[in-house]
């Protein structure tokens, strides 16, 4: 799951449940994942090296 | 605003008691007296046990005319964040979701604490759960800043910290996930030490986040700090002497990227003119890098909110009314973390440890500023920081949390005030507490600026 895809079901769970004031705070954990996910030390099934790795898909 | 010129130091009360200038009873009284005058427009206390306290000060008296000394800390009025278990009382963690808690026995620190003498005054206000650092959201309300009542003594130990420096009680013990500790104590003029850790027991303490909690002290001086630390630790140990009044020599790592880039304009100057003095001492400071700061606040973020909504998720369920609106918003945020995401927050650990710990590297301690802004405005979610509105708790967190994080041992000292009298204070890191406490004594008359001209 992507850091946008999770973001857009957080969002859908957090306002079915009736928490809309929670989207500041799912947007600032997006935010977050996505820069771990960016970060250099994370292994990759591939091998690759976290610098060789391409972006991940930008947070919204 | 008025300052105080001095607070009295725990040890130095001690020996006042010891020479019969004072007596625990008096100076319990004393403290009693400014809960009494002060409190209500502070809100420093949630729970103010005096009867026990004054039958607990008159038995410290009782106990020293006898010869029986228990330490430096007999007969020393504390205040306890009420995060700590004191057997007979309820630990609210300032939250409704507590009613009707009572404790049935002390917290580890706090039978520490009353098996060396100490007389607690009561249970000190605190952020909700622990989880801000304004200490606004609290079910018994916010505390006010003892030096301005429109700002924020910080938090989550914001009563702790307000206690010790309105001279409510000599010291207080509080906790540290973030920067609790070292926040307030910045933000009130103080001492506050996360030790390494889990050198201090976190048993009989409402988690926040089980990885990141400490408990430590806040009080007047680094001696008081150790003094404390003593008798609360497993093993605080005696390594890492620095000869007293010594200075020359000790070498100090400046984390400047990241750490001094958002920083309000009058605490960098006074960080500045406190690297100014130490170099002047003597001492060696030297620029390090701490080549992962850019992502210490996601790595905190997911590991803080998701342990946190751990402990939280069955209360968040069945009484979500009971919490305040931004508490309960931040908990249920931690409610979404993945856990590929909250793993890749461990691995992150692991490295800002090595960083932390690279850095360190043939030096005494790393030097920073404690808190990037002078207290903040209560009812601000935001503070204006070389020129741009930042959110207050990332503002707040910025400079603390890393070593939440990695566990290395940190303390604040204050370092100097704003024009308008506000503290200002900075931090000292290091990988051994005890070693950490004796490296912040030595430099603690020059961090506060009173250190004589050739003392070094």
């Amino acid at each position: 799951m992507t850091p946008d895809d999770w973001l857009e079901s957080a969002r859908a769970d957090a306002g079915r449940r009736g928490l809309p004031d929670l989207r500041a705070a799912l947007d600032g954990l997006a935010r977050a994942a996505g820069l771990l996910r960016a970060a250099d030390w994370n292994e990759d099934a591939s091998g690759a090296a976290g610098a060789d790795r391409g972006a991940p898909p930008p947070a919204r | 605003m008025t300052a105080p010129a001095s607070l009295p130091a725990l040890v130095d009360l001690a020996r006042a008691i010891r020479a019969g200038d004072t007596s625990s009873e008096a100076v319990t009284e004393r403290c009693l007296a400014v809960i009494r005058d002060r409190d209500p427009a502070i809100n420093a206390f949630i729970a103010v046990t005096a009867d026990a306290a004054r039958e607990a000060a008159r038995a410290a008296d009782r106990e020293l005319a006898s010869g029986h000394d228990r330490g430096p800390l007999h007969g020393i009025p504390f205040s306890i964040k009420d995060l700590l278990d004191i057997a007979g009382l309820p630990t609210t963690a300032a939250s409704h979701v507590r009613r009707g808690h009572m404790a049935t026995d002390d917290a580890p620190v706090v039978a520490r604490l009353r098996a060396a003498g100490a007389v607690f005054v009561g249970k000190t206000n605190l952020h909700e759960f622990a989880l801000g650092t304004t200490n606004e959201e609290s079910a018994y309300g916010p505390v006010h800043h003892p030096l301005d009542a429109t700002r924020s003594p910080g938090g989550s130990s914001g009563g702790s910290a307000a206690s010790v420096l309105a001279g409510m009680a000599v010291a207080s013990i509080g906790t540290d996930t973030g920067g609790s500790i070292r926040i307030p104590a910045a933000a009130c003029g103080l001492v506050g030490l996360k030790p390494v850790f889990r050198e201090v027991p976190t048993q009989g303490v409402v988690p926040l986040s089980s990885s990141l909690d400490h408990v430590g002290p806040l009080c007047a001086t680094v001696a008081d700090a150790a003094a404390i630390f003593q008798v609360i630790a497993d093993a605080p140990g005696r390594e890492g002497s620095v000869p007293s009044g010594t200075v020359r020599g000790l070498r100090l790592g400046v984390p400047r990227t990241y750490f001094l880039d958002l920083l309000d304009d009058e605490v960098a100057r006074a960080f500045d003119e406190t690297c100014a003095r130490l170099a002047d001492a003597g001492v060696i400071l030297d620029d390090v890098v701490i080549p992962h700061a850019a992502n210490i606040a996601a790595i905190y973020l997911h590991l803080a909110l998701t342990e946190a909504a751990a402990f939280h998720s069955r209360t968040l369920e069945t009484q979500p009314d009971d919490y305040t609106r931004t508490v309960r918003v931040r908990l249920e945020a931690g409610r979404y973390v993945l856990a590929e995401d909250y793993i890749r927050a461990l691995r992150g650990r692991d490295v800002l440890r090595r960083d932390v710990t690279a850095a360190l590297e043939g030096r005494d301690a790393l030097l920073l500023p404690a808190l990037a802004v002078p207290a903040t405005t209560l009812g601000s979610a935001t503070v204006r920081v070389s020129g741009v509105d930042e959110p207050v708790r990332n503002v707040t967190l910025r400079l603390t949390q890393l070593f939440n994080i990695t566990g290395h041992a940190a303390i604040t000292v204050p370092c100097g005030s704003t024009g308008t009298g506000l503290p200002i204070g900075a931090q000292l890191a290091g990988p051994s507490t005890a070693a950490l406490l004796r490296v912040s004594a030595a430099l603690e008359p020059w961090i506060r600026g009173h250190a004589a001209a050739g003392r070094a």
